[in-house]
């Protein structure tokens, strides 16, 4: 579901064919009828952004199903491995009874304190700031990680039957999402939602498991993590997790944007999904700071030692217990400054400079011309990238300059562009989509005045640094502080990146780069500032060999091949794979399991568990870290060892997933009349951002946008090459026969798609791959745009940003590009003045 | 003159495959090629192969990057890789054209404010008018703390947005430099 997994996965998508060919059913949910629904056995097109509400009402068969209530497996599974027992607050009150929100709602955000463990309270270090935590609105998650609880341990009940125990709270919660209920929101028949249940319930098990996977198609929604997690309750339900076969496979969408997050360039994170420090009180010293980050037991019981060594590679011997490691050289943020909210404030003109490298928002942004709009109003701007794409020449090229509405003349904005090094000339490493990690060597010197981007900025930072070297200002502290000692090597001086990947995996003190002694793992690193280490999830990558360059394959997981974060674990939480007793569930799905001679959990992969913590070890929570941990706990990144069915922690939007509407759509949700939409969805209300309303009368069309496999994302590096250009040349709009019919549009011809941020025309391509659908009683019809053209390139068509709007998803601030209303007029629409158009 | 006229005819007349192959060699071997066939070689032939990944989707192709005298002169999917075993989509297969494509882009081009064409500078000026830029929005936009005296030790007037096919060598580093300036504003397409 939420992925086009033959189109824009084409290579990875062989093993879902292979096991096909294996009997393997392939179930798929998707909006339009693609290649991925052509290979699969079994396809339901769904109502875009209805996800929940299938996922809900699969959920509800399950658990009312007899298979599900008698089968021991399942039982033992989800008793011992998720919080299907623990009993919840007394308070916490569900969306049924409160018409669409859940306690806690406090105007505009959710204080989570009823959705806590019962008799477990999250205590932050400030008590009277939990409010303020929650109004901040960033992007950071109170408790994504540990959580501070205390009391406790958590009250459980065995039998899993007392009424405030998960189990009931989440039977009661998805009891509404019925077959016929789902089928009149999603306008998937309601019988295809109970033959999928179904498929899924029979082939997940002791014997079989069954996988899910999605990419941005679930992700970029006002509910998008939801569906995520939607997904999970359905797979710890079914026992897919942590076991060969199963699982959630995140298809992302670009080559490291798995480790643009681990090592992030975000700015609520530091490396290895450590927060940025807020301005509040409980980030004022390393000490809260640790106290609200960490937790007392599992994984993150270390954070100190993480934190600490992060701040040595950051500050090197600047870095001491004395001054706190550096910690009060960190900048703090103070509200959410993510891609939207920053390009709302350069659009507002509160933004001076800008550097984007390798990334085109003038036609890859949601609300494209409120991004170039943005960049317009900027003293100056850098551009990096292969290509001269639609962001560096915005000003002189956008459709609204063609069309005259803009004047180049009238553009303070100073540009540089500045070409840069493809993955053929740089030594570097990704972290695909597996968390598996591989280098890649640079095979010839890069072009004319290209560089690489560690290029720019090490030169960059080299600069900054010798001009800060006599600065007395207190700014300049920490620049100067800084360690940036980056060796660079041949005539273009390019940095050497083995170095750097050596100081993301860590190091023992002291300094000298001749003595530093590389880690093998984690559990080395300290909290006294002995260590020094760039990314604590990455250390084992480079023990004074590059295991990212390892190309040692085998037949099966092949461990030998890259390094998969954290420890060369290929399968996650794979304790699961065995049964409490500790072994494997099945001769069948045998994966890791404890052998009782030599003492430690064995398999094909390196166990994601303590390796010598016996199955029957009892839990004590009071030991803190993993030696607390019960030896039939297997999530070791959750504070209490079990995976969430309900979330106390980590979610702004509801301790369990809830079908609301897409900011945009043309029906109201039955469910929750009063709340029909996310209650917590960022929106912006400024110029050039107008919304549509629930049922707009002007916008009665579902429109929905996706990928192609010739083109890659806003086509920045591809629309350039004459070979892909050539199979995928022009930008069109998918209709269904139906509504072509009715709008006189011919397959061919042009339409155009409106919506009230701005025009699209298109070439139509009128293809039953669409139907209209039977929605609540009404017919709803649904368009699809690839989002990949733009006004520069090779071939140039309307970009499908031109039409989607700025408005968030309240726990990432992701966009809502997968759902929208518009209106489609036939014909070009003027077009042919508008000469950004084909 | 005339006799070695002939033998060289004689010889060619043996090579030719069609006699060859009707005088009983095996019609399937060596016999069926040309010499023409016999001397072509693969693109590939003794070049350096050096190992890369597919800069694309996530799913992590590995590739064989073949080069000759510093020049990229194939690229195919690795035989070796567990994930594609040789294998590529027609996005990957299109990897060479990073190498061989007139639109690169090789030189630093400038615009100055309400400019309307653009200028040739070089790199080295670039860098250090950038740097300029920086420091300059940097130091004038610099907030060490809000109302209340909490401290923010940051600007909010910069921003730097990369894409996901940046290495994460080089994120750590775009990272670690946007935390030495205080510049919060740090964002990447994983986001949206």
């Amino acid at each position: 579901m939420g992925s086009n997994f033959a189109e824009c996965h084409p290579v990875g998508f062989r093993f879902v064919m292979l096991a096909r060919e294996k009997g393997a059913e392939v179930i798929h949910v998707d909006p339009r009828f693609t290649r991925t629904s052509a290979c699969a056995t079994k396809y339901a097109q769904i109502r875009a952004g209805t996800d929940i509400a299938f996922l809900g009402a699969i959920i509800r068969h399950i658990l009312e199903s007899e298979q599900w209530r008698t089968d021991p497996f399942f039982q033992d599974y989800v008793r011992h491995y998720t919080n299907a027992a623990t009993l919840i607050e007394e308070d916490f009150r569900d969306v049924a009874d409160l018409g669409g929100l859940f306690s806690g709602w406090r105007q505009d955000y959710y204080c989570p304190d009823t959705w806590q463990y019962a008799g477990m309270q999250r205590v932050l270090n400030l008590a009277d700031r939990q409010e303020e935590i929650c109004r901040l609105k960033t992007t950071q998650s109170w408790g994504m990680h540990a959580g501070r609880t205390v009391g406790g341990p958590p009250r459980r009940d065995e039998s899993m039957q007392h009424p405030r125990c998960v189990l009931q709270i989440l039977r009661r919660h998805f009891a509404p999402y019925t077959a016929d209920e789902a089928a009149r929101i999603c306008g998937v028949p309601a019988e295809r939602i109970v033959d999928i249940a179904d498929t899924l319930l029979r082939n997940s098990g002791r014997d079989r498991t069954s996988s899910v996977a999605y990419a941005v198609g679930w992700t970029q929604h006002t509910t998008g993590p939801q569906m995520i997690a939607c997904s999970a309750i359905l797979q710890l339900l079914l026992g897919n997790i942590g076991r060969p076969g199963g699982g959630i496979q995140p298809l992302r969408g670009h080559a490291t944007i798995q480790g643009s997050t681990d090592i992030p360039t975000l700015y609520d994170l530091l490396p290895g999904y450590l927060h940025m420090p807020t301005h509040l009180p409980i980030d004022v010293g390393l000490d809260t700071y640790v106290w609200n980050e960490g937790g007392a037991t599992g994984v993150w019981a270390h954070t100190r030692s993480y934190m600490v060594s992060l701040l040595k590679s950051y500050y090197g011997e600047h870095a001491t217990a004395e001054n706190e490691f550096g910690y009060q050289w960190l900048p703090r943020i103070h509200r959410d400054f993510s891609h939207m909210p920053m390009f709302v404030d350069m659009h507002a003109g509160r933004m001076e400079g800008f550097i984007l490298m390798g990334q085109n928002p003038a036609v890859g942004g949601p609300n494209a011309r409120f991004h170039r709009e943005a960049l317009g109003r900027l003293k100056w701007l850098v551009v990096r990238d292969l290509f001269l794409t639609e962001s560096a020449t915005f000003w002189e090229r956008a459709p609204e300059v063609q069309a005259g509405e803009v004047r180049p003349e009238d553009i303070e904005t100073e540009v540089f562009v500045l070409p840069a090094a493809s993955v053929l000339e740089k030594d570097g490493s990704f972290t695909n989509t597996h968390r598996l990690i591989q280098w890649h060597h640079s095979a010839v010197e890069p072009p004319g005045e290209a560089r690489s981007d560690a290029w720019f900025v090490v030169h960059l930072g080299r600069r900054l640094k010798a001009r800060a070297a006599g600065s007395a200002a207190e700014r300049d502290a920490g620049l100067r502080a800084l360690t940036w000692d980056y060796p660079v090597h041949g005539p273009l001086e390019e940095p050497d990146m083995d170095y750097v990947l050596r100081e993301i995996n860590g190091y023992r003190w002291p300094d000298d780069p001749a003595r530093r002694e590389p880690l093998e793992t984690a559990l080395h690193l300290a909290d006294d500032g002995s260590t020094a280490c760039g990314c604590w999830i990455y250390c084992g990558v480079h023990p004074g060999t590059n295991r990212a360059a390892s190309r040692e394959p085998d037949d099966y997981v092949s461990p030998g091949w890259g390094f998969a974060w954290p420890n060369n674990i290929r399968l996650l939480y794979n304790r699961c794979s065995a049964d409490p007793s500790g072994q494997p569930w099945s001769p069948h799905k045998k994966y890791v399991w404890w052998d009782e001679r030599e003492r430690r959990w064995v398999g094909a992969d390196v166990p994601d568990f303590p390796p010598d913590k016996p199955p029957d070890a009892p839990g004590d929570p009071s030991l803190g870290g993993l030696e607390g941990f019960a030896g039939d706990w297997p999530f070791v990144m959750k504070p209490d060892g079990r995976a969430w069915l309900f979330f106390p922690n980590g979610m702004k939007d509801g301790p369990m997933p809830t079908h609301y509407e897409p900011w945009e759509t043309p029906v109201e949700n039955p469910l929750y009349a009063a709340h029909g939409r996310n209650p917590e969805t960022r929106i912006w209300e400024v110029a050039g951002n107008a919304y549509h309303g629930i049922g707009d009368p002007r916008f009665p069309f579902v429109l929905t946008t996706y990928r192609l496999t010739e083109h890659h994302t806003g086509g920045g590096m591809t629309r350039w090459n004459s070979w892909l250009a050539e199979l995928q040349p022009e930008a069109f709009v998918e209709l269904s026969p139906e509504l072509a019919g009715a709008l006189k549009i011919a397959n061919g011809g042009w339409v155009t798609v409106v919506t009230a941020r701005g025009r699209a025309p298109a070439r139509a391509l009128v293809t039953r791959r669409l139907r209209p659908l039977r929605v609540m009683g009404r017919e709803i019809h649904q368009v699809g745009m690839p989002w990949h053209f733009g006004y520069e390139g090779l071939v140039r068509g309307s970009a499908a940003n031109e039409l989607v709007a700025l408005v968030g998803e309240p726990n990432v601030t992701i966009h809502e590009g997968k759902v929208l209303t518009c209106n489609l007029v036939a014909g070009r629409d003027g077009a042919a003045e508008r000469p950004g158009a084909p | 003159m005339g006799r070695s006229l002939l033998r060289r005819a004689s010889a060619t007349l043996d090579r030719w495959p069609v006699l060859r192959q009707l005088a009983g060699e095996d019609p399937d071997r060596a016999a069926a090629a040309s010499d023409r066939t016999r001397e072509l070689r693969p693109r590939t032939d003794e070049t350096r192969t050096v190992a890369s990944v597919c800069p694309y989707c996530a799913v992590g192709c590995g590739t064989a990057v073949h080069v000759r005298e510093g020049r990229v002169v194939d690229v195919e999917g690795d035989p070796r890789s567990p994930i594609n075993q040789g294998t590529l989509c027609p996005k990957g297969a299109d990897i060479f054209q990073y190498a061989v494509n007139p639109n690169r882009l090789t030189t630093t081009l400038y615009r100055a404010p309400r400019g309307t064409r653009w200028e040739r500078v070089s790199l080295a000026w670039a860098m250090e008018r950038i740097a300029d830029r920086l420091q300059d929005t940097r130091d004038r936009t610099w907030t060490a703390a809000d109302r209340e005296g909490r401290p923010l030790r940051h600007t909010t007037a910069v921003g730097m947005l990369g894409g996901a096919a940046l290495d994460n060598e080089e994120n750590y580093l775009i990272k670690k430099l946007c935390v030495g300036l205080g510049v919060i504003g740090v964002e990447n397409q994983a986001r949206i």
